[in-house]
């Protein structure tokens, strides 16, 4: 065993871990930090991404004991004081998700990518979350979500009627009535 | 999947880590990023008895300028090489292919010098490495030594560093003044792996292409030159045709692997058109 101190959503923890435990799972089995998701385990898919250092990482693809003398942030702790966080905000009035499981990966992908393009256009969107799949939505909604956050965060009006959920319904096509 | 257990050194200096992987018995693997170790570590494809962090050795993190070489510390990550001013100026090849390795994430973890020590196939650093020329300085027990790329990379996944040593730096000489260059990269969704892709820097002289070179990604075991292009591109009209007829012979003496994503005269015939691409680019046209 290991001994680890880190700083997770501005708490600070000491804990033994086995050099191999992974840091998505010391995050939920030790922490119970379970906003934080195991999609694919095997570092394609983005769902379990959190902020190591203030920096997008894979934490299914990070040792924990990597994570030694570092500061984590995860889903749970992009609030502040009850307010959602404007990513946050903005994925949920944008609908930008279905099922909802690559939506924690995402939103600390997007938060990470506006860091460093606070202005991004829609294809600098699509390649700055190319690390998260969403198998649901087709990213219409995600990518306006991140567009709708990035105006918020510049100080822009919320909505400049460009921004907007998509107005095709996927759940309502007719051939999935016929079939069920 | 949880990698098998392992014992796990944190060594700060090159010394200390030379020391760790000699004390850490049969099958010792250095992490640096991890992004390519940890992986195969869960899978159970490796299973080393000691593993070797290099995370906390400072010295290994870096760009700066010595005379006409740009000198790259191992484990600077594929973030900070994109954010390098240096690179941006001197190499701009290495960021235009670091930019399309895997995605953000990766990026932030994933260093320079792991990439080209796990020398996968379809890693897209390797052959930027072959095409610039760079050196590759090595720490062992009895010192230091210097290997030019055309003999670091020696098989599928294996270099020149030998067992008990590890990559330090990497000397990419500065390509300055006339030369112009390229990373044309072919896969099918985004953050997936070269399917193949051509490196080319290309010096420009009186409308004529005095030198070039092109580093092919995925055509072999290893990267490989595409010396046939590279003769028949020396001296030649910087034109469309004659770059087309050059890049025809960019798949001459090469062997590539047939899977999945692509069989080998597919793979074959993307390096003659993704070459001409690269080439074409690189010389400014």
């Amino acid at each position: 065993m290991t001994r680890i101190s880190v700083r997770v959503d501005g708490a600070s923890y000491q804990d033994d871990v086995e050099p191999r435990t992974l840091l998505v799972h010391y995050l939920r089995e030790q922490l119970g930090k379970v906003g934080t998701v195991v999609g694919c385990d095997t570092s394609n898919c983005g769902a379990c991404t959190v902020h190591l250092d203030g920096e997008a990482v894979k934490s299914c693809t990070v040792l924990a004991v990597q994570a030694d003398g570092a500061e984590v942030t995860t889903i749970e702790g992009v609030s502040r004081g009850g307010e959602l966080h404007p990513v946050q905000k903005a994925f949920h009035e944008m609908h930008g998700l279905q099922c909802g499981f690559c939506t924690p990966g995402m939103i600390m992908a997007s938060i990470d990518l506006l860091q460093d393009n606070p202005d991004p256009s829609d294809d600098e969107v699509r390649e700055g979350i190319e690390g998260n799949l969403c198998r649901c939505t087709g990213y219409q909604n995600i990518v306006r979500a991140v567009q709708l956050a990035a105006g918020e965060m510049r100080g822009a009006p919320a909505s400049d009627g460009h921004v907007a959920p998509a107005v095709v319904d996927t759940a309502a096509a007719p051939h999935v009535v016929g079939q069920a | 999947m949880i990698p098998a257990p392992f014992e796990y050194a944190r060594p700060t200096t090159v010394d200390e880590a030379l020391q760790a992987i000699a004390a850490g018995g049969e099958d010792v693997k250095v992490l640096a990023g991890g992004q390519s170790l940890i992986p195969v570590m869960r899978l159970r494809l490796a299973a080393p008895e000691t593993v070797v962090d290099l995370g906390r050795v400072a010295e290994l993190r870096g760009v700066r300028e010595d005379g006409d070489a740009l000198v790259i510390g191992a484990m600077t990550t594929h973030s900070d090489v994109l954010a390098d001013p240096l690179i941006q100026q001197h190499a701009p090849l290495i960021a235009q292919a670091t930019e399309t390795v895997a995605d953000r994430q990766v990026r932030h973890r994933g260093t320079f010098g792991g990439a080209l020590v796990h020398a996968d196939p379809a890693g897209d650093l390797p052959a930027v490495a072959l095409a610039l020329d760079a050196e590759f300085v090595i720490a062992g027990p009895e010192g230091r030594r210097t290997v030019p790329a055309r003999d670091f990379f020696v098989d599928y996944l294996t270099t020149a560093v030998g067992e008990g040593e590890l990559l330090v730096e990497v000397r990419v000489p500065k390509l300055d003044g006339q030369w112009g260059m390229r990373y044309e990269k072919f896969n099918r969704v985004a953050q997936a792996w070269s399917i193949v892709a051509v490196a080319a820097a290309v010096r420009r002289e009186n409308g004529h292409i005095a030198e070039a070179r092109v580093g092919l990604t995925n055509m072999g075991p290893t990267p490989l030159r595409a010396g046939a292009v590279e003769a028949a591109l020396s001296g030649a009209e910087a034109t469309p045709e004659a770059i087309a007829a050059a890049a025809a012979h960019a798949a001459e003496g090469t062997e590539p692997s047939s899977d999945l994503n692509a069989q080998a005269d597919y793979r074959q015939h993307l390096a003659t058109v993704l070459t001409r691409r690269a080439v074409t680019a690189a010389a400014g046209l």
